[in-house]
């Protein structure tokens, strides 16, 4: 025991020394320890951002310089103080503030003494700024836009946050990177990639030479620009259309799935969340829980479709046989669901599918609805064809376009209502209301759109998207590119069509005929409710409408959802054909009906509910 | 006796493991001290240079130790030791303050710390005494006056301050325990040790159940012949707790602050991680900062003179204490590994040698000699790889420091000079 106690020791001491040192160098050791090691700094060469244009080549983001004066408080050596605050344009006590607290952060590091100097500034500061020890102005580049719209679409870009810095490696703290719209979905390739140099230091931070020789360092790769598919005039006129009005707008060129227009409204100008002001004006914006200018309604908004959604029963009951064009309803003013009575503004009368489509009658739709569930020998497989029809219209999921946020929207089915109602507790009449758009489905403005240009392509669409060229060559995704067939059969369009065109002859939207050019439409006027204190109360009728024009070449389909502007063909119609007009011709030929919807608003509808008293909902007053 | 017959009869293992430790160790002391505007390696202004002139220095002390006759150092053990006390005294008097510690004599050209140079001293002394014919470990009286050789020195040391050099000494304990000291002493401090670091990590009370634990699985497992001491087992329990419940009391109102921090660093006791990640980098900085050094050189390092943290000079000590760190940055797992290795055969070779000498003093002697340096190689790596509280003391043939490397030097050689000499024991 006595001659080996030492031996065993010694031993021990051995493999318990082994076996730190193995999970100190072997188990906690990283790879990845370049960027990690305090001992080495990186330095950053930043790339400039890629540029987005519109569909024809116009400028839409650029990038501006903006000017920070930069201070090294180890550095300063005494000043005029009153001289250089004069050239900085801030108060002396605020300079003195900003000094004592970068030399807080650093006496060595460089800290930010006053932010995005305007240009006025930069060009008086930057002669004399040698005069100044401590003292230098770093360039940085700053998002500049050459429109006020389209702030939903574009998005903006801002610092980095925790967040982003734990899932994505790339990023460093400070970075700045797209946070919503165009500006966060194609981050990568607008970013670019940037450069790094790694510097030797020791540990008061002094750099004492280049790491490794430089062997290690990487040369900054441009940011690309690309082209999104907008047409930056139509996205303007669209977003004056919709002062004072909220809702959205998408339009799409049926041919290709391009989204022409995606307009919110409120909107805001998108240069507002750059430079000095940005944090200010963005708890504005964000803080706005009435209007909510930074919610984009035309993809995130998910109301009920209203009669528009007539157009895919009436398809749906032609594909299953159920309907002929020719097959007729009588409309008594309304329908019945047992002994309750549904109305109808049609004004009554025998009604067949185009006149059904056109005069937007609610027995006619209700009693197809009744057909195509009465086919089946139960409830539970009718609603599974149907919803498998709907469906493949892209409603009721994520339709898969490059913008980062979006809704389902949403189609029932039978397990919804199993849910809602318990099993075998429901039926058709539970779920009429459907048949005229009401009820439980509803879809984003966006999902309205393509279902519009699937209609127009008589039986499939391309998943909208917004990306066009990137770095100047043609983008080629195979999601955008390739064709999604509905499942109705195309000679079944021909007559809902018929129908959709003679709403702008004869129907609903009689009086918004653009001169020139056939467009086939469809007014809504979506039924809602809100809670006042609690009790659920009706406001004024959303207004819905789809169209799509030229009716034997569509160029353009578009979406129109106005929050409680009434019937479908008052704000909804009128700015659809102004865009159609608009987009189709160049410049807008009824300047009076322009006019009228430029200067109206709703104000006086989003004020009601917020008055705190009794008020109407409907009124004719126009 | 000096010439072919010494060279045949020294042991060249150890030889070659010590040359192989100093060279590593001065490869290491270049690399952690190397400046940018760079001259020749022998530039004695330099601290790599002073370094490689204190090599220089040691193996010419080398030749003077193997050259002495083997007897005198059994001779003039009792002289060296009272010399070297002498020394320690004039400290107190005499003595050169460098960071804070008066352990120094300024020889002008160099410093001299005679604590190094007790070691060695203090190790003859004691295995002359152990190896006088009239002593017997076995006796209480005997058992005293050993520990009083050790102690003096002990004592002179602490108030330097410097209680690392003096803890070293303690470790000559072992050689009473292989000369026959009982081991229950040994078995009383681990014991004592146990308690007190379970009693600060869980608390008496868990420290009390799991000794209670404890003794009933002894209890179960014992032999059927054994017959249970039931009344010195309850006052052992009874006095566990009690030394138990004084650790308490000494942690709280006896240690200072910075005591207790070392504490909570060591064991982890700082239940809030933000506030042990502060002690970490406040009182644990040194031993944060060669974690990271160590860990940032992965399984084959950075390269020679490629540690950005060793060139950065981040962790503090770097040289001297903490020199260790540099092999593990600049050489990884496989440096580190190879170095254990090294120090682990050294003292496993030195075991050997002190197990097979036919006089009683060279045994002893050698086992003071693998005290001494075991001591300091389990502390200083222990410490820099952070299982070990921060205790100052150099690792043997690899710190820098001039007064070190002569000690350890003189420690080790005249260890082999006597071992040479075994056959001759005779004469």
């Amino acid at each position: 025991m006595k001659k080996i106690l030492l031996s065993s020791i010694i031993v021990l001491i051995g493999v318990t020394f082994v076996l730190r040192l193995s999970y100190l160098q072997l188990f906690r050791f990283s790879p990845n320890q370049v960027l990690e090691d305090t001992a080495v700094k990186a330095i950053y060469d930043y790339p400039e951002r890629g540029y987005i244009y519109d569909r024809n080549g116009k400028l839409l983001v650029a990038n501006q310089p903006a000017y920070d004066v930069m201070v090294i408080p180890r550095e300063v050596k005494p000043l005029d103080t009153l001289e250089f605050c004069s050239l900085l344009g801030i108060e002396r006590d605020q300079f003195i503030k900003s000094l004592k607290k970068a030399r807080v952060y650093s006496p060595r590091l460089p800290s930010v003494l006053v932010p995005q100097l305007s240009k006025e500034d930069y060009a008086r500061l930057q002669e004399k700024m040698r005069k100044y020890e401590g003292f230098y102005i770093q360039k940085r580049s700053l998002r500049y836009y050459d429109t006020p719209s389209g702030a939903n679409v574009l998005g903006y870009i801002s610092e980095v946050n925790e967040d982003d810095l734990r899932k994505n490696p790339y990023y460093v703290q400070g970075e700045l990177t797209g946070r919503t719209g165009i500006e966060k979905q194609y981050e990568e390739i607008l970013r670019g990639r940037k450069g790094v140099k790694f510097i030797q230091k020791d540990r008061f931070n002094r750099d004492i030479g280049p790491y490794k020789n430089g062997t290690l360092d990487t040369l900054p790769e441009q940011g690309k620009e690309i082209h999104i598919s907008l047409d930056k005039e139509l996205q303007e006129y669209g977003e004056r259309l919709m002062v004072g009005k909220r809702g959205g707008i998408v339009a799409i060129e049926p041919g290709s799935g391009e989204i022409l227009t995606l307009i919110s409204g409120p909107t805001y100008d998108p240069a507002l969340l750059v430079g000095r002001e940005r944090s200010r004006n963005y708890s504005k914006l964000h803080y706005d829980t009435i209007s909510k200018p930074t919610w984009d309604r035309a993809i995130l908004a998910e109301p009920s479709p209203g009669s528009p959604f007539k157009t895919l029963n009436a398809l749906v009951a032609l594909q299953e046989g159920v309907i002929k064009p020719q097959t007729t309803f009588r409309c008594y003013n309304g329908f019945y669901v047992g002994n309750v009575k549904r109305g109808c503004h049609c004004g009554g009368g025998v009604r067949n599918l185009t006149s059904g489509i056109y005069e937007s009658c609610n027995a006619y739709f209700a009693g197809t609805f009744r057909k195509l569930y009465d086919k089946y020998p139960t409830t539970d497989e009718g609603m599974d064809v149907w919803e498998k029809h709907i469906k493949s219209f892209g409603l009721g999921n994520y339709l898969g376009y490059d913008l980062p946020t979006g809704r389902p929207g949403r189609i029932p089915s039978k397990e919804y209502y199993d849910r809602v109602y318990g099993d075998n507790r429901w039926s058709s009449t539970f779920i009429i209301s459907n048949s005229i758009g009401q009820g439980e489905v509803a879809a984003t403005p966006i999902q309205l759109a393509n279902m519009t240009a699937a209609i127009a392509n008589r039986g499939y669409f391309y998943t909208p998207h917004l990306i066009k060229k990137i770095a100047g060559e043609e983008a080629d995704i195979s999601n955008f590119s390739e064709r999604k067939y509905t499942t109705i059969d195309p000679q079944h369009f021909e007559p809902v069509i018929r129908g959709m065109a003679d709403v702008y002859t004869k129907g609903t939207a009689k009086w918004l005929q653009v001169p020139g050019i056939e467009i086939a439409g469809k007014t809504g006027t979506v039924e809602n409710y809100t809670r006042i204190n609690g009790v659920k109360t009706q406001l004024t009728d959303h207004s819905v409408f789809v169209a799509f024009a030229p009716v034997d070449n569509p160029k353009i389909a578009l979406a129109v959802y106005i929050e409680n502007g009434y019937y479908g063909a008052r704000y909804a119609g009128h700015i659809a054909s102004l865009l159609i007009e608009k987009y189709l011709k160049g410049e807008i030929t009824r300047k009076d009906l322009e006019k009228r919807m430029l200067e109206k608003t709703l104000e006086h509808e989003y004020a009601k509910p917020y008055s705190g008293e009794e008020f109407k909902i409907n009124e004719y007053v126009w | 006796m000096f010439g072919k017959q010494l060279l045949r009869r020294i042991d060249w293992v150890t030889i070659f493991l010590f040359l192989l430790l100093v060279t590593i160790g001065w490869v290491n002391i270049y690399s952690a001290t190397l400046t940018e505007n760079t001259g020749s390696i022998l530039d004695f202004s330099q601290l790599y240079g002073k370094q490689l002139f204190f090599i220089g220095v040691s193996l010419v002390t080398v030749v003077i130790v193997l050259a002495l006759e083997a007897s005198l150092y059994e001779r003039f053990a009792s002289i060296l030791y009272i010399i070297m006390i002498g020394l320690l005294l004039g400290l107190f008097v005499f003595g050169k303050t460098i960071a804070g510690a008066t352990s120094w004599y300024d020889l002008g050209f160099f410093n001299l710390q005679p604590s190094e140079l007790a070691k060695f001293a203090t190790a003859l002394a004691l295995a002359k005494y152990l190896s006088d014919i009239q002593t017997d470990i076995k006796r209480r009286k005997d058992q005293f006056y050993a520990l009083l050789i050790i102690l003096i020195p002990m004592m002179l040391i602490v108030p330097q301050p410097d209680p690392g050099s003096a803890l070293v000494f303690a470790a000559l304990i072992f050689v009473l325990f292989r000369e026959g000291l009982p081991l229950a002493y040994l078995w009383i401090a681990l014991l004592l040790i146990v308690i007190f670091i379970t009693t600060l990590m869980y608390g008496t009370a868990w420290m009390a159940i799991g000794l209670a634990l404890l003794i009933t699985i002894f209890l179960l497992v014992k032999k059927a012949s054994f017959k249970v001491p039931t009344l010195p087992l309850i006052m052992f329990y009874v006095l566990a707790i009690g030394f138990s419940l004084s650790v308490n009391l000494v942690f709280n109102h006896v240690f200072e602050q910075r005591h207790r921090d070392r504490f909570s660093l060591w064991l982890r006791l700082e239940k809030d991680p933000a506030k042990l990640e502060q002690i970490r980098k406040t009182i644990g900085y040194n031993t944060y900062q060669s974690e990271k050094a160590i860990e940032s050189g992965g399984p084959w390092g950075k390269g020679f003179l490629e540690g950005t943290r060793t060139k950065g000079d981040f962790v503090p000590e770097q040289h001297t204490d903490y020199i260790f760190s540099t092999v593990g940055e600049e050489w990884g797992f496989m440096g580190t590994a190879i170095v254990v290795l090294l120090f682990t055969l050294l003292l496993l070779r030195l075991v050997y040698l002190a197990e097979r000498q036919k006089s009683d003093f060279s045994r002893m002697y050698g086992y003071g000699v693998i005290s001494i340096l075991l001591i300091h190689y389990f502390i200083n790596v222990g410490m820099v790889i952070g299982i070990l509280p921060t205790i100052g003391i150099p690792l043997p043939f690899f710190s820098y420091g001039g007064s070190g490397l002569l000690g350890f030097t003189i420690l080790l050689f005249i260890f082999i000079k006597l071992d040479a000499n075994r056959l001759n024991e005779w004469l």
